[in-house]
Parts: C-alpha cells; sequence; structure tokens
C-alpha cells in the first residue's frame, strides 16, 4: 500500500499484512467496544436507542470527526495541532456574527468560516515550516492568540439563536433516509480523506514525512510543504466543524469550544493514529471520536457524574498510547528481521 | 559587507569555505556583527526588562511603588517556581503539559481536607505527596515505557483536571485561615516584598546552583544535547527524567498551594491556561525547546520580564483575555527571533564570502 515511499529490502508480504491487520484490528477493538457500551447502556437506559439520543450523539461525534480528520493529518506528520478548540470556537462566533448582521447569505458566510479556518491553519504551518518553531510551542501560542482574537471578535456578548436568520439551526437536525446530515457530511469527509491518504502520493508522502522525515527528504519529497499542507487542511476541516458547531449550539459565546482540542486529539490518537507520526488512519480517528461521543452520552444516561468524563479522556489516552507503543515495539522487531512497514 | 577577499587570507578563507569552520568566521566578522555576537540573550533580556521598567514609569506614578512591585510580583510567583523545574525538563529535551491540572488538583485536595477539619499543614504535607506521585507516574510513562512526554502529559492534563474536578464538582473553597491566605497575598511585615517572593527566591538559589554547579545540572544538559552520548558515559537517563518530572511535579503542587491562598478560593478550575504561561518563561528565558541549551538566570530575568509586561497591560487597560494573546505571541516569537537571528548570521556569512546561499541548502532536512 504504500510501496513507492517504502524501503523494502525483503520480504514485505507478511510482515506488512501483519501490521496492516494491526492497524485494523485497532479499528476493529474500538468498534468492538463501541458495540458493547451500546449493549449496556440500552439495557441499562432504554432512551439511549431513541432516534433524538442517537442522532444528537452522532451528530456531535460528527463535528469531533470532522475536525479528528484535520489533526490526524497533522499527527501522522510527527506534528500536533493544539489550537484546533479555538479555530472551532473563532470561525463559530465570526460566522454567527455575519449572519446576525445579515451581511452575506447563509452559504457565504459558511465558506467565509471555512475560509477564515483555512487561513488560521495556513498561519501555524507557516510558521511552524517556515520559522521552524516546534509545532507544539506555535500551536500553544496559537491556541491563546486565535482565542484572543475570538474574545475581540466578540468584545464580551454572544450571539444567541434569536439574533440569528430564522432556520440558521436547521441543518444540525435535518437528516436523510434517518441519517442525521451532519454525520453524513462527515462521512463524506472521512471518506474523501481516506482515499487521499491511500490513493495519492501527497497521502503516501504524509505517513513518509512522518515515519522518516530524513527519508523522505532524500528520496525528494518536500516535507516542510507536505507539514505545512497538513496544517493547512487541518485549519480547513476545523473551519467546517467551526461552522457546524455554531449551528449545533445555537447559542454562540466567546469561550465556545474551551477544551474541544484535547477531545479532537484523544480522539485520534484512541483512533490508532500513532502520536510519534507515520501511522494510523483517519477511518481510526472517525471511529476514535464516535467512541468518545458515546462515552460521554453513557456519563450523562446513565447518571453518573459528569466530572467523570476529563477523567475518562485522559486515562483514555493514556491506554491508548501504551498500546501504540507495545504495537510499535513489534513493528521494530519486525523492522529488524528486514522488512519495514 | 566586503565581498572582495582581504590579501593574505588565503588560509583563513579556506577554512571558511568549510561549512564546520562556521565559528571561525565569526572572529573576522565586522564590529557591529561582533558586537550583536557578543550580546547574550541574557543581556538582551536585561535591556527589554530596563525598557519596560522606562516605559511603567512613564504610564503610572504608582508604577515604581513598593505596592504595585508586590502586586506585580505575586501575580506570576506560581508559574515562577513552575517555570524552573519545567527549565530542566525542556532542556533534558521532554515536556510537562500537565503542570497547570496538577495546580488545580493540588488546590482542590488542600482545599476539600482543610474543609474536612484537616490541618492545613498536613494538607500542604499530602498535596505535595501527591504531587510527587503524579510527576513519578509522567515520568514512567515517559521513560519505562518509552512514551513521548507530550502526549503523557497532554493525558494527564486531562487526568489531574478530572481528579479536581470530581474531588471539587462545581463547588469552591474559600474558608480558609487567615494565616494560609496571608502566605498567597500578603507581604513580610513592615515591607512590601511578598512571602511567595522568597519562596521563589530559595528555589531560584537552589535551582541556580544545581544547574549550573553540580554533576545533576551537567548530566541534564548532556541528555539534552545527546541521549545517547550522556548514555553511554554513564548517565541513568530514565532515572534523571523521572526525577525531573517527580520535582515539578512536586513544585506544580506547591504552585497549587499557594495560587488557592493568593485567590482565598480552591476551585477544581484553579490554573487553567497557566502551562502557556510556564512555557513561555521558559522560552523567553531562552532556553532552547530542542534541548541541550539554557541558563536558570534567563529564566529569572523572564519571570520579571513577563510580570512587568503584564502589569504594565494591566496599567494600560488591556484585558485579562487579551493577554493571553500577548503571551501567545511572545511565547511564539522568543522560539522565532533566535532562529531568525541565526539565519541573518548565515546569510550574511554566506553574502560576505561572495556566495549566494544554495537554494535548497542543507537545513532543509531537519524535522520540523
Amino acid at each position: 500500500m504504500s510501496a513507492e515511499v517504502s524501503v523494502r529490502p525483503a520480504g514485505p508480504g507478511m510482515a506488512s499484512r501483519f501490521v496492516g491487520m494491526l492497524g485494523r484490528s485497532r479499528e476493529l477493538t474500538l468498534g468492538g467496544v463501541i458495540v458493547l457500551i451500546c449493549a449496556v447502556v440500552a439495557i441499562q437506559a432504554p432512551h439511549f436507542l431513541s432516534i433524538s439520543n442517537l442522532s444528537q450523539v452522532t451528530t456531535l461525534a460528527a463535528i469531533i470527526a470532522i475536525a479528528a480528520v484535520g489533526e490526524s493529518l497533522v499527527i501522522m506528520t510527527k506534528n500536533i495541532d493544539l489550537s484546533v478548540e479555538s479555530t472551532i470556537g473563532l470561525v463559530a462566533f465570526v460566522v454567527a456574527d455575519i449572519l446576525r448582521q445579515k451581511a452575506l447569505p447563509g452559504p457565504a458566510a459558511w465558506a467565509a468560516g471555512i475560509g477564515l479556518g483555512l487561513v488560521l491553519g495556513m498561519a501555524n504551518g507557516a510558521i511552524i515550516t517556515l520559522f521552524r518553531v516546534p509545532s507544539l510551542v506555535a500551536t500553544l501560542g496559537t491556541l491563546s492568540i486565535f482565542r484572543g482574537l475570538d474574545f475581540f471578535v466578540a468584545g464580551g456578548h454572544e450571539v444567541n439563536l434569536a439574533d440569528l436568520p430564522p432556520g440558521y439551526s436547521d441543518a444540525a437536525t435535518q437528516s436523510i433516509f434517518g441519517v442525521p446530515l451532519f454525520v453524513i457530511l462527515a462521512i463524506i469527509v472521512v471518506v474523501v480523506a481516506a482515499l487521499v491518504m491511500r490513493l495519492t502520493p501527497f497521502g503516501r508522502q504524509i505517513y513518509a514525512v512522518g515515519s522518516n522525515a530524513e527519508a523522505a527528504l532524500i528520496i525528494g519529497i518536500r516535507s516542510r510543504l507536505v507539514v505545512f499542507l497538513a496544517f493547512a487542511i487541518c485549519g480547513l476541516l476545523a473551519g467546517v466543524a467551526g461552522v457546524l458547531w455554531g449551528m449545533e449550539f445555537g447559542t454562540i459565546y466567546a469561550t465556545s469550544a474551551t477544551n474541544v482540542s484535547l477531545q479532537v486529539i484523544a480522539a485520534a490518537v484512541v483512533g490508532g493514529v500513532a502520536i510519534a507520526g507515520g501511522a494510523g488512519t483517519v477511518v481510526g480517528a472517525a471511529v476514535g471520536a464516535l467512541f468518545l461521543g458515546l462515552i460521554n452520552n453513557s456519563l450523562l444516561l446513565l447518571q453518573m457524574p459528569q466530572e467523570l468524563l476529563q477523567v475518562i479522556y485522559g486515562a483514555v489516552i493514556l491506554v491508548a498510547v501504551s498500546a501504540d507503543a507495545l504495537i510499535q515495539r513489534r513493528e521494530q522487531r519486525l523492522a529488524a528481521q528486514g522488512a519495514i512497514r | 559587507m566586503t565581498g572582495a577577499p582581504v590579501p593574505g587570507s588565503g588560509a583563513a578563507a579556506g577554512e571558511a569555505a568549510r561549512p564546520e569552520a562556521a565559528r571561525a568566521v565569526v572572529e573576522r566578522r565586522p564590529l557591529l556583527q561582533r558586537a550583536s555576537g557578543l550580546l547574550r540573550w541574557e543581556t538582551l533580556l536585561l535591556v527589554v526588562l530596563a525598557l519596560l521598567v522606562v516605559e511603567g514609569t512613564r504610564l503610572s506614578k504608582f508604577f515604581l511603588t513598593g505596592p504595585n512591585f508586590a502586586n506585580l510580583v505575586s501575580a506570576v510567583m506560581e508559574v515562577a517556581i513552575v517555570a524552573l523545574p519545567m527549565t530542566l525538563i525542556i532542556i533534558t529535551g521532554e515536556i510537562d503539559l500537565s503542570v497547570e491540572s496538577m495546580i488545580g488538583l493540588s488546590g482542590a485536595i488542600v482545599g476539600s481536607l482543610w474543609a474536612a477539619g484537616i490541618p492545613i499543614e498536613v494538607g500542604i504535607v499530602v498535596v505535595l505527596i501527591v504531587g510527587a506521585l503524579g510527576g513519578l507516574f509522567n515520568g514512567l510513562l515517559v521513560t519505562r515505557l518509552g512514551l513521548p512526554s507530550l502526549v503523557v502529559t497532554l493525558g494527564t492534563l486531562a487526568l489531574y483536571r478530572g481528579f479536581a474536578q470530581v474531588i471539587l464538582g462545581p463547588t469552591a473553597i474559600s474558608s480558609f485561615p487567615a494565616g494560609f491566605t496571608a502566605f498567597g497575598f500578603g507581604n513580610i511585615p513592615g515591607t512590601t516584598i511578598p512571602w511567595t517572593l522568597i519562596v521563589f527566591s530559595v528555589l531560584s538559589v537552589v535551582f541556580l546552583l544545581v544547574t549550573h554547579r553540580t554533576w545533576i545540572g551537567r548530566q541534564v544538559f548532556a541528555v539534552g544535547k545527546n541521549k545517547d552520548a550522556a548514555r553511554y558515559s554513564g548517565v541513568r537517563v530514565g532515572t534523571l527524567k523521572t526525577a525531573l518530572f517527580v520535582v515539578t511535579g512536586m513544585i506544580a503542587a506547591l504552585a497549587g498551594v499557594i495560587l488557592a491562598a493568593r485567590f482565598s478560593s480552591a476551585r477544581a478550575d484553579n490554573g487553567t491556561g497557566l502551562t502557556l504561561v510556564v512555557v513561555t518563561i521558559v522560552l523567553l528565558g531562552g532556553v532552547d525547546i530542542n534541548g541541550g541549551k539554557g541558563t536558570i538566570t534567563g529564566v529569572i530575568l523572564a519571570v520579571f520580564t513577563l510580570s512587568v509586561l503584564q502589569n504594565e497591560l494591566r496599567l494600560a487597560g488591556v484585558s485579562s483575555e487579551y493577554q493571553g494573546v500577548a503571551v501567545g505571541l511572545l511565547l511564539i516569537g522568543s522560539v522565532t527571533a533566535p532562529y531568525l537571528a541565526r539565519q541573518a548570521r548565515s546569510y550574511s556569512d554566506r553574502a560576505r564570502r561572495g556566495r549566494h546561499p544554495p537554494a535548497g541548502s542543507a537545513e532543509r532536512g531537519e524535522v520540523v
């Protein structure tokens, strides 16, 4: 699957099939856990299986999943974007503000929001690739800077659903053949991203840069350009998530989407995207988002304290990366036997 | 500056042509450039700090008064003490993002123990132990499982904050004894020197000596410069890093106590966003984010630079939401500035040697 960028001395067949199986098994394992959670919660709280609850869970998870796809690309290049929550919050506010002032019609406002996300992502990418600032530092800074812009735009106010043109939030509750619109949108994003990762040179270059930047350079990959593009796409998708966020919640504050970065990163990590770069799939990240959304919903339905949510997110991240470390060690052992990826 | 070769410097020019002899070129730079090469980061910081103080006296006649000094200093003491061990963590090439949650957790524990009738002194001891255990957990995951500290401490950032929320819920504990809150925002009687400044000063001296005068400090730098070389020369890299995480956890817990005392309030969200400030102080202090380089002196100067800057922003009526922008810009700026300076220097060196920098210079290969 990644023949063009791999260094393969000998005997790729079995090893890559094994690693591929492990990669798939992460999604399968997670899928199994999801089914298990659903079963337990459905027995304890039958309301779980109601259409309204299921569509609410999946709609929220869809928003996180879209952002997690972008975050995955960044993490696969061995970088991180801590600023997605501020991008989501700022875009949600700006779009709502545009619509409140009736400055642009709906679709144009959405496009402006997505464009803003792209610009913010490009800003991150430029700081990181042009000035060689490590992504952790750069996005820790822009996390705060973008949020400051949000406060500036908001000026101490919030946008209520009542201030917005009628029908603003409709998309959040619409569904096609019973499937919420946002979920369909997320599936489209995930499928397109998965195809890009699998079939295009850009996708393979992302994996190559993340697994071995020096080797990638030697075979002629412009790694800084690839990293820049990954951040740009991450910003763009955070912009999409921001537009949807506004529609879902209706009332938007300057502090909207605070702490969402952690959820987005957790979704990617739980979905098997290796924080050390070079491995994972966008499908896994999306399944991870669904998993986290279900946990959130189960706590609510089972009337467990909401405070546990942060504990669970933290534990889930740590368990997932520990599992990743074990898989990676196995991979390295295989590599030592003469086959890489 | 001068593209023409200087007669009689053939040997030196030949030397300069080799990339690894860049150091030799430094000696022959024009006076102005040589002066800028001699300028250390700490000197620059000192100049910036002096300029900020001058600007402060212009902004308000109360700027240079004792009470304002106490005010601006005590506002940053929590992040200042955490910045000291964080400096060593970053020098070894790791990071600890979880400190802000440990600050919250420690406040929550001290507060709820006090509310349960346990003396505050006992609470502080308990909290320091919790901090050490939290740091140990970070350290073990990083060194024994070989996980990146970034993701481990991102996980514990959520975990420790979650524990604080489980302990306190949405409530706040604010009925602390007067002696305790005085430790947070009171001054030494008869002076305008805050108690917390004494804590910071003592810790600063300890870290200054340990970092720059002992084998521990030398090992920290050795690990940061070349982990494998350090290991082969007998440094127990894992143990050293774990110990640093433990110390960081303990000091973060102490910072949580100070913060709860200063606000006279323990809430589960105490300290949110402070990791950004801590990391900014460390990098503003000239510590290399890639590890191996940095001084405690620089970090101490950065503490005061940041506190004066924040104080002036407050005096100028900039609200705390926008101060985050300033801190974020400062963070990115402190990493970008040295890089741009290096870039400019190497460009002017190449220009002086009469060669254009190759389009795709060797640096391209750097991992971003």
